[in-house]
């Protein structure tokens, strides 16, 4: 029995210290599933899989970047001496285009002669580029050169400053429009949030009677539990017609909008981070400041705050960590243009807003699903960053204290 | 004298700011529940939502959210419990009990959106759970472990040691010590992890996009591996897409206010949990 009793004993332990590997676990899983999905993408060719370039074989351009092959089809480059071939105007010629040149019956019954009439397509006129599905693409035909196309750069993917993961042949996937739109709208939402929240910490930990504290603090605490859906909501309701009017704004989704709603929800935590590091300023402290002639006020802003700093960066930099991520309300309110941003007036998308608007409509697997999961990493490792500055500042004030 | 004025103003500015910010969470929560409260009724919260989203009411969304609630709770309370009581009783005070905290602490600064790209990788691809409740269930319950863990060692560590090392001197074993002194004690405590766990799960829309939420699926799911509606799904959908979004808006503000009265039933449970523990705490 006794022994039965200890076996048992043991295996909980177990079960416990297993448990206590937890977390760990799991964030060793989220970077591996990530960066699973999301690093494939370098090896992925620059344009749509399941597609290739066709030229004819005259043709001495035997390879084109992405913004070539972008450019050519938006009929930006029109010569090939443009991109180092011959002087010659240069024939766009999509897929679709061959079912105006033939009837359905010269196909075949199985479409089986598809491919040879693509191949005298690309025959009877040398300056042709053909954007084909690889399944159709005349690949024995002499005439017919197929295009090596190169691989996803990684400077094209952290550089590139045109987010257009739809776009035919070549998506175009920069994410610095996206990292921009992050970044503009989180340091505009700390930038309101900092004044108020911090405001609102001195006057909770200073100078609020008990009764104004019991009623004051349960509500910033429920308003941090209110969903960020619920913000958003309120965001699309009340902030953007009123952003739009006041600002005389063809449309009121703009960073704007993003910004205020993120500094309404930063606010709790900014609050309570730095109202707690200013509560634990030690009461000798204080005393010493007031006994030397000091007003309250002067103890607070030459004692206090300087003495909590550290606990007030955590806050901010806390601050900053919950509005990065921040998904729902951000894409409910900022109107979600990719573009490069320019100004707080503009529409603009966030790196969370992103995934969530782009990665239900992304074939799994494919190059735009693979971009979207990258985004993941990269907004995993700011908000880790993030997380581990505001251990370390924390951890300086700890430090300080004792 | 000029001290003095300074002071006051100073102290004048941060009272209106005080009053400024606790006021505009007011008007938010005012401001919803004054346009929604109307369209609360009971055949609101029993029925379908019917005509493309423009009438009817959100019941499959309620027991979707419901079924999330209880799914990802069955998974992540009992081992949040388990792995905070490993921390703070097994663990001792080593590297290890840092390292777990950090990564703790670290894994609940991981944006929501990054648990659902997450989810779907694992569950939903890897694991070929498909979009289903479990995989939602899966990924929600991960997103609020950390919650749960820090709630429960703070209630661990508020228990007294004097405790632990009575029962230890009167013959009982570290795990009977562990389930029937300090656990008990530590009980209404740990009860407020659970319940914030529940506001959290009930509204966290970013995991469950990719992993579970369906757009519009009138009947209730039958197993596990059925996709379902979830209430703040179903907000942000009425909010912004939907055919049309004038004739939708009392939907969503109906939706919000019941979002709403989930998280404020929630809290009010968690004070009134938390002035029992401090009560019962100070006459032990």
């Amino acid at each position: 029995m006794k022994r039965f009793q200890k076996i048992t004993e043991r295996l909980i332990e177990a079960i416990f210290t297993v448990s206590g590997a937890l977390t760990s676990i799991v964030i060793l899983l989220i970077v591996v599933f990530l960066f699973k999905e999301g690093f494939g993408l370098f090896n992925s060719p620059s344009i749509e899989s399941g597609y290739t370039l066709c030229v004819h074989a005259n043709n001495n351009v035997e390879k084109l970047s992405v913004n070539e092959i972008k450019k050519i089809f938006d009929s930006e480059i029109e010569n090939w001496k443009e991109v180092g071939g011959s002087d010659a105007m240069i024939q766009t010629f999509r897929f679709d285009e061959i079912f105006n040149l033939y009837t359905d019956t010269e196909f075949g019954n199985d479409y089986e002669l598809l491919p040879q009439k693509l191949g005298e397509v690309i025959k009877n006129e040398p300056n042709i580029i053909a954007y084909l599905p690889q399944k159709y693409a005349p690949t024995g035909m002499k005439d017919v050169k197929i295009l090596s196309t190169e691989k996803i750069k990684v400077t094209d993917f952290f550089g590139g400053s045109e987010w257009i993961p739809t776009a035919t042949p070549a998506p175009l996937l920069g994410v610095l429009p996206l990292v921009l739109g992050t970044l503009l709208v989180s340091l505009f939402a700390i930038l309101f949030a900092l004044p108020l929240g911090l405001g609102v910490a001195i006057y909770l930990s200073e100078l609020a009677s008990e009764r104004s504290r019991k009623i004051m603090k349960p509500t910033i605490e429920l308003l941090a539990g209110i969903p960020s859906v619920v913000y958003g909501f309120f965001g699309l309701v009340v902030l953007v017609p009123l952003i739009q009017k006041t600002f005389h704004l063809p449309v009121g989704e703009t960073a704007l909008a993003g910004s205020i709603i993120l500094a309404i929800m930063a606010l709790p935590t900014i609050i309570t981070v730095a109202e707690d590091a200013m509560r634990n300023t030690p009461s000798a402290m204080r005393e010493a400041s007031i006994s030397l002639g000091a007003s309250q006020w002067q103890t607070i802003y030459k004692v206090i705050i300087p003495y909590a700093m550290s606990g007030i960066s955590a806050a901010v930099v806390l601050g900053i960590g919950r509005a990065v991520g921040e998904t729902m309300a951000v894409l409910m309110v900022t109107g979600n243009a990719a573009v490069m941003p320019s100004s707080l007036f503009e529409s603009v998308r966030t790196i969370p807003a992103t995934i969530a608007a782009e990665l239900g409509e992304a074939p799994a697997g494919g190059t735009h699903y693979q971009a979207l999961f990258l985004l993941g990493c990269i907004l995993f490792f700011i908000t880790l960053l993030i997380s581990i500055t505001a251990e370390l500042i924390a951890k300086n004030n700890i430090n300080k204290g004792t | 004298m000029n001290k003095r004025t300074n002071q006051i103003i100073a102290f004048l500015f941060f009272k209106m700011l005080g009053f400024l910010v606790v006021g505009i969470l007011i008007w938010i929560l005012a401001f919803i529940l004054y346009n929604g409260i109307s369209v609360i009724s009971w055949d609101f919260l029993s029925t379908a939502p019917s005509e493309g989203m423009t009438s009817g009411g959100i019941f499959p969304a309620i027991v979707g959210t419901l079924y999330l609630v209880i799914g990802s709770i069955a998974f992540a309370f009992p081992l949040g419990v388990m792995s905070a009581i490993y921390s703070s009783e097994y663990a001792g005070k080593g590297w290890i009990v840092k390292f777990i905290r950090i990564m703790t602490n670290n894994l609940a600064s991981i944006p929501s959106i990054v648990f659902g790209l997450f989810g779907m990788a694992l569950f939903v691809n890897t694991l070929e759970f498909g979009d289903s409740l479990i995989a939602g269930s899966l990924t929600l319950g991960l997103l609020v472990l950390p919650l749960v863990i820090r709630t429960t060692e703070e209630a661990l560590k508020a228990i007294p040691t004097s405790m632990r090392t009575a029962s230890l001197a009167l013959g009982a074993t570290k795990l009977q010590t562990i389930s029937r002194i300090v656990l008990p004690m530590a009980f209404p405590n740990i009860l407020t992890g659970l319940i914030l766990s529940i506001g959290r799960v009930s509204g966290e829309t970013a995991p469950i996009l990719f992993t579970v939420a369906a757009y519009f699926l009138p009947k209730l799911p039958e197993s596990v591996f059925d996709q379902v509606m979830a209430l703040p799904y179903h907000l942000y959908v009425v909010a912004t897409s939907g055919t049309d979004i004038e004739a939708s808006r009392p939907i969503a503000y109906g939706t919000a206010v019941v979002l709403i009265a989930i998280i404020l039933v929630m809290n009010i449970l968690v004070n009134i949990l938390r002035s029992y523990f401090t009560k019962k705490l100070k006459s032990n």
